[in-house]
């Protein structure tokens, strides 16, 4: 036995189901799925520049008869949505699994949903493990099971499976052949023509799955002692099985489609039927749909955030344990760019340029946090070029604040650059910062097209951003080094006073990937107490509540200087001598 | 002591970078050495960045849910004594707090815009928490990176897994040239806990 996460029990199953590609874009809570796979003996992985792109290269890759693995968050499910429904027409030729990672609570996402509703819609079968065991054994069966149907195979995980670990008996590879392939437009040409007899084909095996689902070893009854029924899947189960161990249980391990006669035959067989989901009521439609009446709880289940059985007991009236409560108003522990972050100047010359900021997805949008609160809006990733562009067409004419987008690195490859294309083809104006800092920094340091790293380290080559930027016809683009606090203000002041569209690339790597460290630095005697170093956010800065003088932490400085160029006390200076 | 049969509830809690991963780690596997079923819990991403962390372990003959709620943890394991604080509606009445002697200022009371809770040890001892001085102690033992085995040694001496197994799961886990002051750190946590 393993201790494995959801996450390495997935790639594991898939690598024992004899899977040759593996696509991903990174996203927690799915990113180590496919950092794991790519360990593996005899296989390909890639970090696609987004999840649509990931996806359409596993279709092409199933299509000429290889088994394939995609993994992504549940936001990267929306990027996929357009190849997603019609793959649900073409069907497999190699077995294809997709990982839907959800996150509800919203540990590490700018929303919480659930990726059920994608499987409804899709009509692609959804797999709901429950623990990292049948994250394993359903990752390897599914790949049957598409090849089987005719259709891609999701899992579907939430963070309580992706990242929690259990044991794991682990078996042996099989090598699967590719399969053939043969040229078939009626299956993988979707033009009206050939299409509309796909989507018969599709509703026939929609039924299919259907009937396989009500006889499946994926779906389980637990029998309890009392009258009480609740249906539920993946890690809800785990918390309905603690919280409610009297009750008879309706375990689904394929949440859709559902087999609305096992659901009618569970439901005959308690007096009250319950279900038990979080994030979304998916799965109370969906019974309900079957012609199920549905209890409400008698004390009411939280419809947002994670679930946990205390919540599950209080929604049936059960006693909630005592506890101690924490004292009140302690100070809050967020989280910040890490000191000497290369990112914390250009927010804070953006705020002093008072400027409204159109933000991105990534470490950066700590930026959004005091005391830098230099972020206007975060919606999507890609959204601040294009957001950026909105606010200027509907500001034009007015005095208005300058407006700038800021953008990582691997944003900007993975859905920034089609937003600037549409900018400069529509003649708009703004200023886009790319915050290259040589990685995505935020998932835990992967390649993407801008580093030139690869998943499996295979030689590739560094994308010239400014080069790119040019050819699309932005004439001001600019390279600037973000730790250099006039270069930074300079280039914002310029940039912001033209009516012309700018792209400023600001460029030093993350501090997480170049661990080399200068001489820390420390606060002199000429401290005045003014307060200047201490609003950029540095942890390493601290202040003395009574005087207002700073100190430095040379255990947490490495060295930078950003802080030394705000002082104008000349009392921050280098100790002496290298780390 | 605790019978690892009965379903167990650690809480493993502190600040980004302190740790407590390679701790949940070795807690999951000694209990998985010991025949017995276990969860390990941990939230990834924007929380690492210096802010707040948990990680729940859960062991016994059968366990459900990976997750704790509050009143339930039999044990609260805190690497840093505010967020002990933070963390104490997690444990159950008559469950024990073991907690780092050591304060990381966050940001807010580091700039002077907020305040430390003024009787943080009474307020800690008040519950029964045993302050264990965990950064000496793996400075003694050979290095100050060791202070979460320190305290997953103190932990150690109030499950009932055999100190061999503990040992095992430390050479098993840990990089080689590191081995020798862990399992110092491991026996001076847990001489410290049981005196």
């Amino acid at each position: 036995m393993e201790l494995l996460s959801g996450n390495e029990a997935i790639a594991q199953g898939a690598w024992e189901a004899g899977v040759r590609v593996g696509v991903a874009y990174p996203g927690t809570p799915s990113t180590e799925t496919l950092e794991n796979f790519a360990k593996k003996e005899g296989v390909y992985a890639e970090w696609c520049t987004n999840e649509k792109v990931a996806l359409e290269v596993g279709i092409g890759a199933s299509a000429a008869g290889a088994r394939v693995l995609a993994t992504m968050k549940h936001v990267g499910v929306n990027v996929a949505a357009d190849p997603l429904f019609t793959a649900a027409y073409t069907g497999v030729n190699g077995g294809f699994v997709i990982l839907a990672a959800d996150d509800p609570g919203m540990y590490s996402s700018q929303n919480e949903q659930d990726s059920h509703f994608y499987a409804q819609a899709a009509h692609i079968p959804m797999m709901d493990p429950a623990d990292a065991a049948e994250a394993y054994a359903f990752t390897k069966a599914a790949y049957d099971l598409s090849e089987r149907f005719d259709v891609p195979f999701f899992i579907r995980s939430s963070v309580r499976i992706s990242h929690t670990k259990t044991p794991v008996q682990t078996g042996e590879r099989a090598e699967v052949e590719l399969k053939p392939y043969e040229s078939n437009p009626q299956k993988w040409v979707m033009m009206p023509a050939f299409a509309k007899p796909r989507r018969k084909v599709q509703l026939q095996r929609d039924a299919e799955l259907a009937e396989w689902a009500g006889a499946c070893e994926y779906n389980k009854v637990f029998q309890g002692e009392g009258k009480l029924g609740i249906i539920c899947a993946g890690a809800a189960y785990q918390h309905v099985s603690e919280a409610m161990p009297e009750a008879s249980v309706l375990k689904l391990g394929v949440t859709w489609p559902l087999c609305p006669q096992s659901i009618r035959d569970f439901a005959a067989s308690v007096q009250d039927l319950y279900v038990v989901e979080e994030g979304s009521d998916y799965l109370t439609q969906a019974v309900r749909a079957c012609g199920v009446e549905v209890a409400e709880f008698p004390c009411g289940l939280p419809r947002d955030g994670e679930l946990t059985p205390g919540l599950i007991r209080v929604a049936f009236g059960k006693e909630a344990p005592e506890f101690t409560d924490a004292p009140a108003n302690l100070p809050g522990r967020p989280p910040a760019l890490c000191p000497g972050c290369p990112h914390r100047l250009v927010f804070k010359e953006l705020a002093r340029a008072k400027a409204i900021v159109t933000g991105d997805i990534g470490c950066y949008t700590l930026g959004a946090l005091p005391p830098l609160s230099a972020m206007d809006t975060c919606v999507d990733m890609g959204a601040s070029v294009s957001m950026a562009h909105g606010f200027e067409l509907a500001l034009e004419g007015t005095e208005h604040r300058p407006v700038c987008a800021v953008i990582g690195d691997s944003t900007f490859g993975h859905s920034g650059l089609s937003s600037l294309i549409s900018t400069v083809y529509n003649r708009g104006a703004g200023t886009i910062c790319v915050l290259d800092n040589r990685t995505t920094a935020m998932t835990g340091r992967q390649g993407n097209p801008f580093n030139g790293q690869t998943l499996q380290n295979r030689p590739s080559r560094e994308l010239d951003l400014e080069g790119v930027v040019r050819a699309l016809g932005v004439e001001d683009v600019r390279t600037i080094d973000p730790n250099d606090m006039k270069a930074v203000r300079t280039a914002i002041k310029e940039a912001t006073r033209s009516d012309e569209l700018s792209v400023l690339v600001f460029r030093s790597p993350c501090v997480l990937l170049d661990r080399t460290r200068k001489a820390p630095y420390l606060v002199n005697g000429a401290c005045t107490g003014c307060g200047v170093c201490t609003s950029l956010g540095c942890p390493a800065i601290a202040r003395d509540p009574e005087s207002g003088l700073a100190s430095i932490d040379t255990a947490q400085c490495i060295g930078c200087g950003q802080c030394a160029q705000y002082c104008g006390f000349k009392a921050i200076e280098q100790m002496e001598g290298a780390r | 002591m605790l019978n690892s049969h009965e379903t167990t509830t650690v809480l493993l809690c502190g600040v980004g970078g302190q740790g407590t991963i390679l701790a949940a780690d070795l807690l999951a596997r000694a209990a998985m050495a010991s025949g017995v079923q276990v969860k390990v819990s941990e939230i990834h991403g924007m929380s690492q960045r210096g802010g707040a962390v948990t990680t729940v372990v859960r062991f016994g003959k059968d366990v459900k849910s990976m997750v704790a709620d509050k009143g339930c943890c039999d044990c609260v394991v805190s690497f840093e004594k505010m967020e002990a604080l933070r963390n104490l509606p997690f444990l159950k009445k008559g469950g024990f707090l073991l907690v780092n002697d050591e304060v990381i200022k966050p940001q807010s009371v580091a700039t002077g815009k907020a305040a430390m809770p003024p009787r943080m040890n009474q307020d800690l001892e008040a519950e029964g928490a045993v302050l264990i001085p965990a950064a000496p102690l793996a400075a003694e033992a050979g290095t100050a990176k060791a202070a979460n085995v320190v305290l997953l040694g103190a932990l150690s001496a109030s499950l009932d897994f055999t100190e061999e197994t503990w040992v095992e799961c430390i050479k098993q886990r840990v990089p080689e040239k590191f081995v020798d002051a862990n399992l110092k750190a491991f026996a001076a946590g847990r001489a410290f806990a049981q005196r």
